[in-house]
């Protein structure tokens, strides 16, 4: 009955005009800077590019491409991702697979947990971090980007969660015929939790891709900043010009088409990963707003 | 003893390189930031660095900035706060009306997409289109009449901008949980209303709404407890001298002063004293969630 009442298809019709737009405007700011990107250099100047390129070129990919610090920078970012992936997987796992043992199993466990979920809670600050990972020679390293956030808790709880819900016979089967605890974990846990493992690497990777501040504050040479990094001083350097104040730097950057090019290839691998994503991470969130 | 390291050796040593990195680099941090109470020099360490006691805390106080900056961290924060609470809400209960799948699934692919983009690449974005040089949205307010706004560049503006474009990130990726909490709702109830009669803003007023109330009390709750993160990432990507007036918050202030300008001691301690409040409010915001709501994540 409600579904054909007058007033209920006058709502129908505007939900749906309204929830259109409001998701346009998600994407439409995302859909310009592309559009910039592929315009003549000329019809960006003229501010007449809105979501379509105007003057169809490829200039500012090729000239972006033949950038050397923008390569260099994206070969770091590339290889933050990967390493930072593979030791934060290896050492999240291994730690899940200890901490979803019962009490029973395992005591001693609680210590453990409470150990890592405090530091979910309380944090030195910005400042002693950097002195300590200055006092450990990390600075202008790779493993100042990967070591300080190899241990994501989060991570670790929503992965003994998983483990939990393995059944206990499959493990039991495999002590019965002799297997250990680390046996177990590489022969049952890993097989049967691919799809979780391969779901929170995705999310690990797009933490890594996107991170920026760390390479700011730990790579004292341009040389080493990871993509994010590298364009993040672009765009400070960008605002600050736009705002009257003017930097050396600034002219590296001053074409507007290639600062979209250059904003664009950074936010391409995550609208790449974006489908596969997007299938898990309902799933993650519900898993993780219910208590274990 | 000896018995149950026989029997659960393999845990420690499963859990031994994350113990490891934790101890070093967040335990380790957290013991260093004793030179909150030293005048800490590089060159002299901690051992060597003289003591001074509560002096930069006190600093923080009657510095002319200081309270400025907790100000800015709290308005920011507060405004987000209540933005980001009430928009998905109503965005979840829109789209739950939707009966066409498809739609709501386009829907849900377009506005999750932000939340992965990082502050750098939508950054890069905002200072494109909000630009007054001829910025697309500001050409859109021309079109109608509208002076153009200097977004990115006026004080009030700035923070208008900070809130707002934090809700055109986060606001579908929030609202996740308030959709699966009315996809959730047993349809008997709608339909028993339906039969009583109840039109469908009864339906939602008296049925989903009600229904939400502990999940947006649990959500509120623990957004409290994140009160003083009034968002780092966006604003250094966003601000620039012309708003540090009305822009700058606990985090950027500790970044600028500490860091940058090698005040190593004071900006620890502001770091500290933030982490130490902060602590405080979510302890109290968790408990409170429990209390209200029933809600745990242990």
């Amino acid at each position: 009955m409600r579904y054909r009442s007058r007033g209920y298809t006058v709502f129908t019709v505007s939900n749906t005009i309204f929830l259109s737009l409001l998701s346009l405007i998600c994407v439409l700011p995302l859909l310009h800077v592309l559009s910039l990107s592929f315009s003549s250099r000329a019809a960006a100047t003229a501010n007449i590019v809105n979501f379509w390129p105007i003057g169809f070129t490829t200039d500012a990919y090729v000239k972006t491409l033949g950038n050397e610090m923008f390569i260099q920078s994206l070969w770091v970012g590339v290889e933050r991702t990967v390493i930072g992936t593979v030791l934060s997987m290896a050492v999240v796992t291994m730690a899940a697979y200890s901490l979803s043992k019962s009490v029973h199993k395992f005591p001693g466990r609680q210590i453990y947990i409470w150990i890592f979920v405090f530091t979910m809670l309380f944090s030195g600050g910005l400042i002693p971090s950097y002195i300590l990972v200055s006092k450990l020679h990390l600075i202008d390293t790779i493993w100042s980007l990967v070591l300080p956030s190899a241990v994501s808790v989060w991570n670790m709880i929503l992965m003994l969660n998983f483990f939990r819900t393995i059944p206990q016979e499959l493990e039991e089967a495999a002590y019965i015929d002799g297997a250990g605890h680390l046996r177990v974990l590489w022969s049952v846990y890993l097989p049967v939790s691919m799809p979780s493992i391969a779901t929170l690497s995705l999310f690990t990777m797009v933490f890594h891709w996107n991170s920026w501040f760390d390479g700011v504050i730990y790579m004292s040479n341009p040389d080493g900043y990871p993509l994010a990094t590298y364009l993040h001083s672009m765009i400070v350097s960008d605002n600050l010009s736009r705002v009257g104040v003017t930097l050396a730097s600034v002219e590296n950057f001053s074409n507007r088409t290639v600062k979209a090019a250059q904003i664009f290839i950074g936010a391409l691998p995550i609208l790449i990963v974006y489908p596969f994503l997007q299938k898990y991470f309902v799933k993650g969130i519900v898993l993780g707003s219910v208590k274990s | 003893m000896a018995l149950y390291w026989r029997k659960t050796w393999p845990f420690h040593l499963l859990l031994l390189p994350a113990i490891a990195l934790v101890i070093v680099f967040q335990y380790v941090p957290l013991f260093g930031a004793v030179i909150a109470f030293q005048d800490f020099e590089p060159w002299l360490g901690i051992k060597g660095s003289p003591w001074v006691g509560l002096e930069h805390f006190r600093y923080l106080f009657t510095y002319p900035d200081g309270k400025q900056i907790i100000w800015n961290t709290l308005i920011i924060s507060a405004c987000k706060l209540i933005v980001n609470l009430i928009i998905p809400i109503f965005f979840a209960l829109l789209l739950n009306e939707v009966r066409k799948m498809a739609f709501k699934r386009v829907v849900q692919t377009l506005v999750y997409l932000p939340h992965f983009l990082s502050w750098v690449i939508l950054g890069g974005i905002l200072i494109d289109i909000l630009s007054t040089e001829g910025g697309i949205v500001n050409r859109v307010l021309n079109s109608f009449g509208i002076q153009s706004i200097f977004f990115l560049g006026d004080g009030e503006w700035f923070r208008f901008t900070v809130v707002l474009s934090d809700v055109w990130k986060e606001f579908g990726f929030s609202a996740i949980i308030f959709l699966a909490t009315l996809v959730g709702i047993n349809p008997a109830l709608y339909e028993a209303a339906e039969i009583d009669g109840a039109s469908r803003w009864q339906q939602i007023k008296s049925i989903s709404v009600p229904l939400m109330l502990p999940i947006v009390i649990v959500v509120a709750t623990l957004s409290l407890g994140r009160i003083l993160d009034a968002g780092f990432d966006q604003i250094l990507n966003l601000y620039n001298p012309l708003v540090y007036s009305h822009g700058d918050i606990i985090d950027t202030f500790v970044y600028r002063e500490g860091l940058n300008n090698g005040q190593f001691s004071f900006g620890t301690a502001i770091g500290l004293f933030k982490s130490a409040i902060g602590f405080i409010l979510i302890v109290i915001s968790y408990r409170m969630a429990f209390k209200l709501a029933n809600y745990r994540i242990f």
